[in-house]
């Protein structure tokens, strides 16, 4: 008999008053009995609606009927047929909109918590389970993936299960990418994103770290030295600013320089040689995922205030539904309808080598109401005539997207990008205009999340073994 | 890994560095920077390419030392490694058609100033020089930009060494008496490159300056390197060094440049007892 409760088992997690002020993983993740439990409450739907709803469509009902089972192990082979990325999936899907928005358990109550039955296979594996996959014998193709973060992991993955030699090769000094400088230990912990890459690496995948392709050798150069085809997963790249004065003051940082600085080099640490402003009052400009970590990551670096500011409201907010709960319950004040005008800054008018001057004092906000849908039906945010107010701060962190970095496009001939720089693919293949160069994730959408990009690996991994086996025969 | 395949002391406070880089070595050109990290936990700092040896795989670093990272790398000795060294990054001076070029470098910037100003020398250009210090004790690469210049100056700030005064000075100067440049390109302090850019302004000589603000990636994701050049924010990492002079907001580079004014005398200070304390032991 299927568990009838309407609810999820809840997930553990830590106080939220103590987890503001550590580094440590929020959520705390399910125990055997807990799994079980939540694992007998999946209908095993013949249909599948779940597996619709993922983008690299693990088989679901399998995996959870292997959890209800006890077989743990099992459930992980079923997992990974179709995911790399087990443990890190399970922490950073947005569950909410894909898989479990499918669920018919949803429809009268709470839908199967899948990304936490995710989750707890994949830790399970990890906890228990010492053997590495071993090396699949060699078809002798090479092939050469740009970037380590999630759409190049799951392609090289893909791609070293089948026999192929890849080489990642990463820009930065450790391999992961988002994974590593993007989001923050309290959400995705570095140890498991570095395990799950030793993981590849007993796959046979090598990877190459501090080599920029498009400077420290181009895309044509990679075929020069004998790969067949390229995978391009360079990801999202410049920050956006708002174009709003006050930018250049010092204390604005780009949510991707304050994550970085936190994250990747570990300036959280009191013996980091990275710095980063220990700031008291932070105000996050954004409300997606990005928004979410930059403000929590404001609270543990020791901040008494930190806002949230956002044009829209709250049911348009773009972060997953979990992470506004848990900053909420942090303390993090949501100021939403809410769009700075200006960046204020200190200037002591009478002592122009005063310390103090240039650093952020404070954000000036006006309120904004939602107008008529737009042609995306989309309500556009209309500001408030003279609802001005300020906002006392002394850093400012601009969470509001990127635009694609221009290093592999300006020096890539024949590689076709769209308006917006995004890199030109067939959907179903993740072919390029360029023969033998394929590329996914957020390099060619724009800033999306980890699932989409791990599944564009995925579907060029595929397309890439088609074209390169075909090539054999 | 890469390895230090040379060292040498410039000056007290300036250091000359050949790491084995391939890879950067086969592709880096004159103006483009690398960057690096000393320790497993150290910080990335940026640093302007000052020569490659193709074939020999290297890469030629000079730089001062001013800070904690700087010390390390200075500590570091031939037959050493550092476990990253990533470019080049940004792009390279452009130096194509240009056929009479003022080079002005400032203390270490010289460093980077010397390769443009032999590749100008090598494509046919006639190149004056001025290139100036704080002191005597600090004057480096005065021979190898005597070798390459059609015309140089020396100044200090205290008259130890050369001509006494600023490098506007005789720039101010050449340009007054006529002196047509195609370019000028000016490498060194902010403050520098500012009265650089003050001085060509009345003549008219477009004006290239280097830029190195703080940075991180380098590929540009991060944005820390943000510049306002013509009212429009700019990455130095992609899409500079060089920016049109005339167009940067060299108050604003200035102020940001202190961001981390407190942080980084701290760790010196750290970094001195640490120093103080081995060798007390």
């Amino acid at each position: 008999m299927p568990n009838m409760s309407p609810k999820k088992n809840p997930m553990p997690v830590q106080d939220p008053a103590v987890r503001a002020r550590n580094f440590g993983e929020v959520a705390l993740g399910y125990d055997e009995a807990t799994a079980l439990d939540e694992a007998a409450r999946c209908l095993n739907c013949k249909n599948m609606p779940c597996v619709s709803g993922c983008p690299v469509n693990i088989r679901i009902p399998a995996f959870v009927e292997k959890v209800r089972e006890g077989d743990f192990e099992g459930a992980y082979k079923v997992i990974t047929e179709s995911s790399s990325l087990p443990a890190v999936c399970g922490r950073v899907c947005p569950q909410e909109t894909q898989c479990e928005s499918k669920c018919v358990r949803g429809i009268k109550g709470e839908p199967v918590g899948i990304g936490r039955l995710e989750r707890f296979v994949a830790d399970w594996h990890n906890d228990n389970v010492a053997a590495k996959p071993e090396r699949p014998a060699q078809n002798g193709h090479r092939v050469a993936v740009v970037g380590s973060g999630p759409s190049g992991l799951s392609c090289a993955g893909d791609l070293a299960k089948r026999g192929y030699a890849v080489t990642v090769f990463e820009a930065l000094h450790v391999a992961g990418g988002v994974l590593m400088y993007g989001i923050p230990e309290f959400r995705l912990p570095k140890k498991i994103v570095r395990r799950e890459i030793d993981t590849l690496r007993a796959l046979g995948v090598d990877f190459e770290t501090n080599v920029i392709i498009g400077k420290t050798l181009t895309v044509d150069q990679l075929f020069e030295k004998g790969f067949e085809a390229v995978f391009i997963g360079s990801g999202a790249g410049l920050p956006r600013f708002m174009g709003i004065p006050g930018e250049a003051l010092k204390g604005v940082y780009s949510a991707n320089e304050y994550l970085t600085r936190s994250n990747l080099m570990g300036a959280y640490r009191e013996d980091s040689a990275t710095p980063i402003l220990r700031a008291k009052r932070v105000a996050v400009v954004g409300g997606g995922n990005v928004a979410m970590d930059a403000a929590r990551t404001a609270l543990r670096l020791g901040a008494e205030k930190v806002y949230i500011v956002y044009r829209r409201g709250l049911e348009e907010l773009p972060a997953r539904r979990e992470e506004v709960e848990h900053a909420m319950e942090e303390g993090i004040d949501f100021r939403l309808l809410t769009n700075p005008v200006r960046i204020l800054g200190y200037q002591n008018e009478n002592d122009r080598r005063d310390p103090k001057n240039g650093f952020v004092t404070g954000i000036e906000c006006i309120k904004m109401e939602l107008g008529e849908p737009d042609a995306s039906g989309r309500r556009s945010p209309v500001e408030v005539p003279g609802s001005e107010f300020t906002l006392d701060v002394d850093a400012v962190v601009m969470s509001i997207g990127t635009s694609p970095n221009p290093l592999i496009k300006s020096t890539t001939e024949g590689l076709t990008v769209n308006r917006r720089g995004g890199i030109v693919v067939e959907e179903t293949t993740g072919l390029t205009s360029k023969p033998g160069v394929y590329a996914g994730g957020d390099a060619v959408t724009g800033a999306a999340t980890v699932i989409l990009a791990m599944g564009a690996g995925k579907t060029a991994a595929a397309a890439i073994d088609r074209s390169l086996s075909g090539k054999n025969a | 890994m890469y390895r230090i395949t040379e060292k040498r002391s410039l000056n007290p406070t300036v250091t000359l560095m050949e790491i084995e880089a391939p890879y950067v070595a086969a592709a880096a050109r004159p103006g483009q920077f690398i960057i690096l990290r000393v320790d497993e936990n150290g910080e990335r700092i940026p640093l302007t390419v000052a020569g490659y040896d193709r074939e020999k795989g290297t890469v030629r670093i000079i730089f001062q030392i001013v800070g904690a990272t700087t010390a390390a790398l200075n500590r570091k000795n031939v037959g050493d490694t550092i476990p990253d060294f990533a470019g080049p990054l940004g792009k390279p001076t452009e130096v194509e058609g240009l056929k009479k070029v003022c080079v002005v470098g400032g203390g270490v910037g010289c460093a980077i100033a010397l390769p443009i100003a032999e590749e100008l020398h090598r494509l046919g250009c006639e190149v004056h020089t001025v290139i100036g210090f704080r002191s005597k004790d600090l004057l480096i690469l005065e021979k190898e930009f005597a070798a390459v210049s059609d015309r140089l100056a020396v100044m200090t700030d205290d008259g130890s060494a050369g001509r006494q005064g600023v490098v506007t000075l005789p720039l101010g100067e050449w340009l007054a008496a006529g002196e047509n440049y195609d370019e000028i390109i000016t490498i060194g302090p902010l403050v520098m490159m500012k009265f650089v850019v003050a001085t060509a302004r009345p003549f008219g000589v477009p004006t290239v300056v280097s830029m190195n603000p703080i940075m991180i990636d380098g590929t540009g994701m991060c944005g820390g390197c943000r510049l306002t050049v013509g009212g429009e924010t700019k990455f130095a990492c992609v899409d500079g060094p060089d920016f049109d002079g005339y167009l940067i907001d060299f108050d604003e580079a200035m102020s940001r440049s202190a961001m981390y004014r407190d942080f980084e005398t701290a760790k010196r200070e750290e970094d001195c007892n640490l120093f103080r304390d081995a060798n007390n032991v």
